[in-house]
C-alpha cells in the first residue's frame, strides 16, 4: 500500500539540500504561510520530492511555500509562500 | 558535542566502511569512519553520495542508527528492489571502500537526552532506525526518562536490532505489531497498526510525552492521526515520513 502513495515526505528532507545554502539549521525555523497564515517549522511542511527539484507545501492549505532546485553550479530557491522565516541562531538555542 | 552545531556550510567528506553486519536478509548496518565528523544527535540523518567511474552521481539520505561516537557514522540500509544505491550498499560495498557523506543534517526529528519528558517512539519498517539511535542515546547517557517503543513490522524475519530489542533497558517498554506474519502463538493477529495498539503500547496523553513517528508515509499519517485523536498535542508529535525513495 505504502508503495503506491504519493511520494510526499516531511520538511526534514530539506535539511541536506538547504545546508548547501544556509549555515543555520533551517528545518527548525518557523515559517508563516502567505496563503493561510499557518505558522510551523519547515520540518513539518509536506515535501514533494519527485517533482523537478523539491516542492514544499503547507500542511494546512497545500499552498506552495518553498521550491528548491539544484542545478550543476547553482541553487534556485523560491520562497514565494512564506511571509517570513524565523531562524533560531546557534548560540540562542 | 551535545548540540550538533553547524559551524559553516556542510561539505562532502570522504568516509570509509569499517564495519558491516546484516540485520535481516535485506537490511545491513554499515559503520563508516568519517575523519573530522563533528558529532550528531539521535534522530539526525546524513546524505550519502556515490560517484561512478564515469562521473555519474547518486545521492540518498539515511538516518543515523546510533548516537555520536567519535568519527563513527552508523547507518542501517534497507535494500530496495530495483534501487540504484541500496543494493550496492547492502551487497556490493566492502570494508575499506569509500563513500562521500554530508552531515549531520536535520534538527527537528531529534531527541535530546536532557529533555525530561517521557518518550513514545513509533516506527514502521526501517523507520525504526532513527528511533534506535534515540534508544541507544538514552543508554549511552544512562538516561532514566521512560521510553515506550511500538515497532510495526511485516514479520519476525524483518526485525532490525533483534538482540537489543529482545532485552530492552530498564525503563523501556517495547510492543511489536506484526502486519503480515506473527511469531508462533502471538496473541494479536497480524494486521496494520490501529488505535488499540497505540493506546495500549503508548502513553496517556496527560503524560505529555514527546512522540516520534517514523516510517512510510501512510504509516506515519495513520499513527499521527491516532495520536491526535487520543488527545496528544500536535506540537509534541514529530514525524519523519520516508516516501518510496527509489533506494
Amino acid at each position: 500500500m505504502q508503495d503506491h502513495t504519493e511520494p510526499v515526505v516531511d520538511g526534514n528532507a530539506l535539511a541536506g539540500p538547504l545546508t548547501e545554502v544556509f549555515t543555520s539549521e533551517v528545518t527548525t525555523a518557523l515559517t508563516h504561510c502567505a496563503s493561510c497564515g499557518r505558522t510551523g517549522a519547515v520540518a513539518t511542511l509536506r515535501v514533494h520530492h519527485r517533482a523537478p527539484g523539491l516542492v514544499a507545501r503547507c500542511p494546512g492549505c497545500d499552498a506552495v511555500i518553498l521550491r528548491l532546485n539544484r542545478g550543476p553550479h547553482e541553487v534556485w530557491l523560491d520562497l514565494r509562500g512564506t511571509v517570513s522565516l524565523r531562524i533560531d541562531l546557534p548560540d540562542s538555542e | 558535542m551535545a548540540r550538533a552545531a553547524i559551524p559553516g556550510r556542510l561539505n562532502w567528506r570522504v568516509a570509509t566502511l569499517v564495519e558491516a553486519m546484516d540485520e535481516t536478509p535485506t537490511a545491513r548496518t554499515l559503520v563508516f569512519d568519517a575523519p573530522g565528523w563533528p558529532g550528531h544527535l539521535a534522530g539526525q540523518h546524513v546524505d550519502l553520495r556515490l560517484t561512478a567511474e564515469d562521473g555519474y552521481q547518486a545521492q540518498r539520505s539515511y538516518s543515523l542508527a546510533a548516537p555520536a561516537d567519535g568519527t563513527r557514522v552508523p547507518l542501517t540500509v534497507q535494500r530496495v528492489p530495483d534501487g540504484e544505491v541500496s543494493p550496492y550498499l547492502t551487497e556490493g560495498l566492502s570494508i575499506d571502500y569509500p563513500v562521500e557523506l554530508r552531515g549531520p543534517v536535520g534538527g527537528w526529528f531529534v531527541w535530546r537526552p536532557s529533555d525530561p519528558a517521557p518518550v513514545l517512539l513509533v516506527g514502521g519498517g526501517s523507520g525504526i532506525v532513527p528511533l534506535m539511535a534515540m534508544l541507544r542515546a538514552r543508554r549511552a547517557t544512562a538516561g532514566r526518562v521512560p521510553f515506550r517503543l511500538i515497532y510495526s513490522l511485516r514479520s519476525p524475519l524483518d526485525r532490525y536490532y533483534a538482540g537489543e530489542l529482545t532485552q530492552p533497558d530498564a525503563g523501556v517498554d517495547i510492543t511489536h505489531v506484526y502486519t503480515r506474519t506473527t511469531p508462533e502463538g502471538w496473541p494479536r493477529p497480524p494486521g496494520r497498526i490501529g488505535v488499540a495498539d497505540v493506546n495500549t503500547g503508548g502513553w496517556p496523553a496527560e503524560f505529555a510525552p514527546n512522540c516520534f513517528v517514523c516510517g512510510p508515509t501512510g504509516f506515519v499519517e495513520t499513527v499521527a492521526g491516532i495520536l491526535v485523536a487520543l488527545g496528544h498535542e500536535a506540537h509534541r508529535i514529530r514525524t519523519e515520513r520516508f516516501g518510496p525513495t527509489g533506494g
